[in-house]
């Protein structure tokens, strides 16, 4: 790990200015410091965000929730208002890690997590997204973890996060305040951005930009859940997971938002998939031709291919529970 | 008083049915519970002095080739950075398992992926760890490397002495009634004791003393000392506390020479602890194994033949190589046998001993193989084996020292209610899962081990055992204790065992399963012999000798000891060696695994959610520690059939998955609650205490009842271990 | 800075009802602190990567894994250890359970299943569900499948497992079930 000066930010405009003279945020610090220790990330300034007035979960006047950058993992997993209407995101967040890492973990950090990619991890290996420029060893390499969706010939890696996916099926906004104190909303889905050639590059935030939020909407559906397929019982990144949120009415689909995590390098959603589920009444076929339009833009590599057909069968069984039709 | 047994008989009175204490066999709570729970015993790096120093060990980042310079200015301005190792004494890699010599030297030369070339050393862990991080090879790569042991450049080995042919396989094969022919893999698996390797090491003029994580300390002084080219009377190892072993830390291994270097270079103590992703690379790995069985049978399932042929993978000069055919010759009869081992010469992190060397991946694919045959003779699998158990050793043709196979087979199919499976595959749904049950025979060869212990019966009447053997977890501190105060006849409170320092009587070490029924024996025949100096002071024949709850008891007289003691102390020093006995009987222990798995339709996850060991080691010396061995041997059982896997990149053969989150370790939600039997057994073949091995046991096809499961429950044979999700559904 | 020239950082840190003062390197994590600085060396190191558990106190009454965090970041924080748990001749209800289930072999994981535990009772108490809590909005309930779930960030190599979650049944009063 590279020396770094530490200091604690009294208030998000104090955070900002730090960040402007070139500073990181650390808050949880659960991957940042595991990526430190490996000298994958090799900061020299440290601003301490995690004391920063951000912990509060709050009603919006939208009818939505605001949840804190400060937020602990555990803490929104437990919260009563959460599991009751936005169960996809309790359920996300507790198939995620350990209970010590979900009190540590927080809002904004999770959605900053670096992938899983085994290259990207170890400082001898190429790496486009670590190094610019040095080529990605994944791609002809070992990349069961790898992305189906989205990827570039520089860079084959996922995003790792179980909570982001459920924020992606559930509308989230990331509000962000910039290093002049100004606050902006994008959303999620418009947060991350795809890697072309340029994966180092993860997200659209700007130095000195902080995490402040995630604003939810009121939920599109009553019906939620998230499925996680992973190769242990517990305490295993997602192979291929599943967030889906619906709704129906008069015995057809009335609301149908579908996220999807570990084949791609952001929370993946795909509108055409959502679309040809809209107002059709639910059955497997319909559930079948969702999945195959899905699997439509699948790209795999040799190792990861097993990922196509899983996510199939993933997807279908998610619609049918959540419209009650017998798989 | 030395009292000294050679193994060349059998020891046929069961000496402790003599004694009256009642604590040996029991289900007694460690001893060293205490300490270990409340964080109070001492590992290794829990003892740093003052001035301690810290070094971070620098790894190749080459497959192969050589360390043409490492630029020490590159980090000497690094603030606290004291001294950057390069040293032809450096190691390689750990020595191989009771060596007792260095093992390869010279880190200039690299032969694999993440091999130790330097050692970083600083005032902090901090400044050592950026240091190692920051400091620049100069590596020549060599243009060509076999790092994959199905290249066909790869330099194939085929020992002469490791190959054993009897009878005729192929025509056995095309007369028999049922046949197996199929290949099985099982890809490499690591010990991961969740202890890292470290050694705090200090010298006091040119004596060494090094606090050290290893489980064969008589073998690992001499390796350090053989590494340092001192003498062995100078070094001195202690490692009282061991968080795991497994076959890992066997041999000494890269940090401690490396310590012990710079302490002596730098004159102030120096620890280094391997970080976890050194461990991967530079710890001996479980070699991956490709195995060819073949079976023949007639038409009531009875085997006339058996082939078993493996190939596994080390680093060319090492002596090594996974014994994977070790149970094959005498597990099941058959007139007409074939073993075939071969070695592929390649340059991946260099393969040693973990959990069972042999038996814990052969006995699983030749167990997948038996569950084939049953499948495709329609006998009952348990049925199967029953009908395939031999009188004597079928490939040499000597008796059995004990057998309980049978037994095993018969209890476990009860008390699991086997009777309920149906042996036809894919029958039994619970909503999106799928159900089936498997089972395995267990069997894992026994082995006595030179070794000495001795036992000070101390003036105030309490017992001190003392041998340098060590405790990775194997209940070794219980069961010497409980065995001095059954042959002592006191409390476990007036008993204390000593380990894990050199300067104590050496033992066999903790390995192979020998180490409590070896070092058992050196401590029974010490208490022995104290008990014959008993009889001298109360002038009585040793069978008139009652010894109890600290009293000695000659007809009607009942002496405490300490007054029949008058101020003195009693010692005495037990000697066991193996002799013939192990080549006129086979000994060996067995037992069997059931498991009850449910593999979930839409995503091919598996979860096992029963499984039952049934286990026959001889007398057992503590039930709740054998126990507690049986679920660790199971659960390694069950990681190696479901989700343990070192993946290589084929292109330089690095170990791509290093660390924790991607090496999959079964974790708590993977295990059911095991359910093991113990059953009642005595081997007087084995030695004076009639107990044998139990440590490596519990692993010895485990993964073959849980890989059999899911068979039973998809229909889905799984021959490349492990069945991740992807096998087991892409069969569907 | 230091003498040796690497940033550092003070902090006031009140482990286990006792006031340490630490001044050091900032890169030093909370776990390297407790063993290298402050000589409680019961928290174990297995990874330092937050992937095995061993190194697992509690933080304001939370578990974490003190690999994780760097100990200039717990200024004013009150950290409890398992030396803080009990001690020889007086062990917790959970430690004296582990003793007695033999929940552990070799040791090393030990003290990091045992202050998880201790904290993953009251996270149930609480109400906070887990991964396998059937009911979104349902009390989960001190069950061998909760425990499992609960517990699945400590590895155990040994794999103690079955008799860790009868030790935290036995000690939290739970159900077989």
């Amino acid at each position: 790990m590279r020396p770094f000066d530490y200091a604690r930010a009294a208030s998000s405009a104090d955070a900002a200015r730090l960040a402007r003279e070139g500073a990181t945020f650390i808050a949880g610090g659960t991957n940042l410091l595991d990526l430190m220790k490996l000298e994958v990330m090799t900061p020299s300034r440290l601003v301490d965000v995690s004391r920063l007035d951000l912990a509060e979960i709050e009603a919006t006047d939208a009818g939505g929730i605001r949840i804190g950058a400060m937020v602990r993992n555990s803490d929104l997993a437990a919260d009563e208002g959460v599991r009751r209407n936005y169960p996809v995101l309790s359920r996300a967040l507790l198939a995620g890690a350990s209970g010590q890492l979900r009190n540590k973990a927080t809002t904004g950090g999770n959605l900053l997590q670096r992938t899983r990619c085994y290259y990207f991890y170890d400082t001898a290996m190429p790496c486009n997204k670590r190094e610019p420029g040095s080529g990605c060893r994944a791609i002809g390499g070992v990349n069961r973890l790898h992305a189906i969706f989205g990827t570039s010939e520089h860079c084959i890696a996922t995003h790792p996060s179980d909570m982001a996916v459920a924020m992606r099926s559930l509308d989230a906004e990331v509000e962000i305040e910039n290093a002049e104190g100004r606050t902006r909303r994008i959303d999620l889905g418009a947060f991350y951005r795809l890697p072309g050639d340029t994966p180092h590059i993860e997200t659209v935030l700007e130095p000195g930009d902080l995490i402040t939020a995630v604003v939810l909407p009121p939920p599109g559906g009553d019906r939620q859940t998230y499925r996680k397929v992973r190769d242990r019982a517990s305490y295993a990144f997602a192979l291929v997971s599943v967030a889906g949120v619906m709704a129906l009415k008069n015995g057809r689909i009335a609301h149908a938002s579908l996220a999807f995590g570990g084949v791609a390098p952001q929370p993946w959603r795909d509108e055409e998939v959502e679309h040809l589920l809209q107002g059709e009444e639910p059955s497997l076929p319909l559930f079948q031709r969702a999945a195959d339009a899905l699997l439509a833009d699948a790209s795999p590599q040799e190792g990861n291919a097993f990922k196509a057909p899983r996510l199939k069968r993933t997807l279908v069984a998610v619609l049918s529970e959540l419209c009650g039709v017998k798989a | 008083m030395t009292l000294h047994l050679k193994m060349d008989e059998p020891v046929d009175r069961d000496r402790l049915e003599d004694m009256v204490q009642g604590v040996i066999g029991e289900p007694i709570d460690r001893p060293e519970g205490e300490l270990k729970v409340t964080g109070r015993a001492p590992y290794a790096m829990e003892q740093l002095p003052e001035n301690c120093h810290h070094g971070v060990l620098v790894r190749s980042t080459i497959s192969k080739g050589r360390l043409a310079d490492l630029d020490k200015t590159t980090i000497e301005a690094l603030p606290g950075i004291r001294l950057v190792v390069t040293d032809r004494r450096l190691l390689r890699n750990p020595a191989q398992g009771m060596a007792g010599e260095a093992p390869v030297q010279e880190t200039d030369n690299i032969h694999f992926f993440g091999q130790p070339v330097a050692l970083v050393v600083a005032e902090t862990f901090e400044q050592a760890r950026h240091g190692a991080q920051r400091i620049v090879q100069q590596l020549q790569a060599d243009t060509k490397v076999v790092v994959n042991p199905d290249d066909p450049e790869a330099e194939i080995e085929t020992p002469r002495k490791k190959q054993a042919s009897t009878g005729d396989l192929d025509k056995a094969m095309r007369e028999a009634a049922f046949t197996v022919d199929q290949h099985y893999t099982t890809p490499g698996h690591v010990s991961a004791a969740m202890e890292p390797h470290a050694s705090l090491a200090s010298w006091d003029g040119d004596s060494l003393t090094l606090h050290g994580s290893y489980q064969m300390l008589r073998f690992n002084r001499a390796e350090l000392a053989d590494a340092l080219g001192i003498d062995e009377d100078k070094v001195r190892i202690l490692a009282p506390y061991v968080g795991g072993g497994f076959g890992s830390k066997l041999g000494i291994a890269p940090e401690a020479v490396a310590a012990a270097i710079a302490s002596k270079e730098l004159g102030v103590p120096v620890a280094v602890a391997m970080t976890r992703q050194n461990v991967f690379e530079m710890v001996l790995r479980r070699s991956e194994t490709s195995q060819r069985i073949r079976l023949a049978a007639d038409k009531e399932g009875r085997l006339i033949g058996i082939g078993h042929e493996a190939l596994v993978s080390n680093l060319p000069d090492e002596s090594f190589s996974e014994p994977v055919t070790q149970a094959t010759p005498f597990l099941y009869r058959g007139e007409n046998r074939l073993i075939g081992h071969r070695i592929a010469r390649i340059h991946r992190t260099p393969a040693g001993s973990v959990r069972a060397p042999g038996e814990a991946v052969g006995l699983t694919a030749l167990e997948i193989a038996l569950d084939e045959l049953a499948e495709v003779s329609g006998i009952d699998p348990v049925e199967l084996r029953l009908r395939n158990i031999p009188e004597e050793d079928p490939s040499q043709g000597i008796p059995f020292s004990s057998h309980t196979l049978a037994e095993a087979l018969t209890t476990g199919a009860e008390r699991f209610g086997w009777e309920s499976r149906d042996p036809k595959p894919g029958t039994v749904r619970e909503g999106e899962w799928m159900i089936g049950l498997g089972m395995a025979s267990a069997a894992r060869v026994n082995m006595l081990i030179e070794s000495k212990a001795r036992v000070t019966l101390t003036s105030e009447g309490r017992a001190v055992v003392e041998t340098d053997m060590t405790d990775i977890g194997t209940g070794t501190y219980a069961v010497l204790s409980q065995l001095a105060a059954e042959m002592l006849g006191l409390p476990m409170t007036e008993v204390e065992t000593r380990l894990g320092d050199t300067g104590l009587p050496p033992a066999s070490g903790s390995g192979g399963s020998f180490g409590a029924a070896s070092n058992g024996t050196a401590v029974f025949l010490a208490c022995e012999e104290i008990r014959r100096q008993i009889c001298e002071k109360l002038t009585c024949e040793p069978d008139d000798l009652t010894l109890k709850d600290g009293h000695a008891i000659v007809g009607n007289r009942r002496v405490p000891l300490a007054e029949m003691l008058d101020g003195a102390e009693l010692s005495a020093e037990g000697h066991t060696e193996p002799g013939d006995a192990e080549d006129k009987v086979r000994q060996a222990t067995y037992g069997s695994y059931f498991a009850e798995v449910a593999v979930n339709a839409v995503t091919g996850e598996t979860r096992v959610r029963r499984m039952l060991g049934v286990f026959a080691a001889g007398r057992i010396l503590n039930a709740k520690t054998a126990r507690s061995q049986c679920l660790g041997g199971m659960t390694f059982g069950i990681g190696m059939a479901l989700t343990e896997e070192l993946l290589h990149d084929k292109r330089d053969g690095h170990i791509v998955n290093r660390d924790f989150a991607e090496y999959h370790l079964p974790v708590n939600a993977d295990v059911p609650q095991i359910d093991i039997v113990l059953l009642e057994e005595r081997d007087r073949w084995a030695n004076p205490l009639q107990a044998k091995g139990i440590g490596e046991l519990g692993i010895c096809g485990a993964a073959a009842a849980v890989v059999n499961a899911v068979h039973n429950a998809t229909g889905v044979r799984v021959r490349d271990l492990p069945a991740t999700l992807d096998k087991v559904i892409g069969g569907l | 800075m230091n003498a040796a020239g690497n940033p550092t950082a003070q902090t006031q840190l009140a482990i286990n009802g006792r006031d340490y003062r630490l001044d050091a390197d900032t890169r030093t994590t909370l776990l390297d602190a407790l063993r290298t600085h402050l000589g409680l060396t019961g928290s174990k190191k297995g990874c330092d990567h937050g992937q095995c558990g061993a190194c697992t106190v509690l933080v304001n009454g939370r578990r974490v894994n003190s690999c994780l965090t760097l100990a200039c970041m717990h200024d004013g924080d009150e950290i409890v250890t398992i030396e803080g748990l009990g001690k020889p001749g007086q062990l917790s209800p959970l430690q004296e359970a582990f003793v007695r289930h033999d929940g552990f072999q070799c040791g090393y994981c030990t003290p990091g299943q045992i202050c998880s535990a201790t904290a993953m009772i009251e996270e149930i108490a609480a109400g906070w569900p887990s991964h396998v809590t059937d009911d979104g909005t349902g009390k989960p309930q001190l069950t061998v499948e909760e425990i499992s779930e609960r517990m699945s960030g400590n590895l155990c190599r040994c794999a103690a497992y079955p008799n860790i979650v009868d030790a935290i049944l036995e000690a939290a009063g739970g159900k077989r079930a």
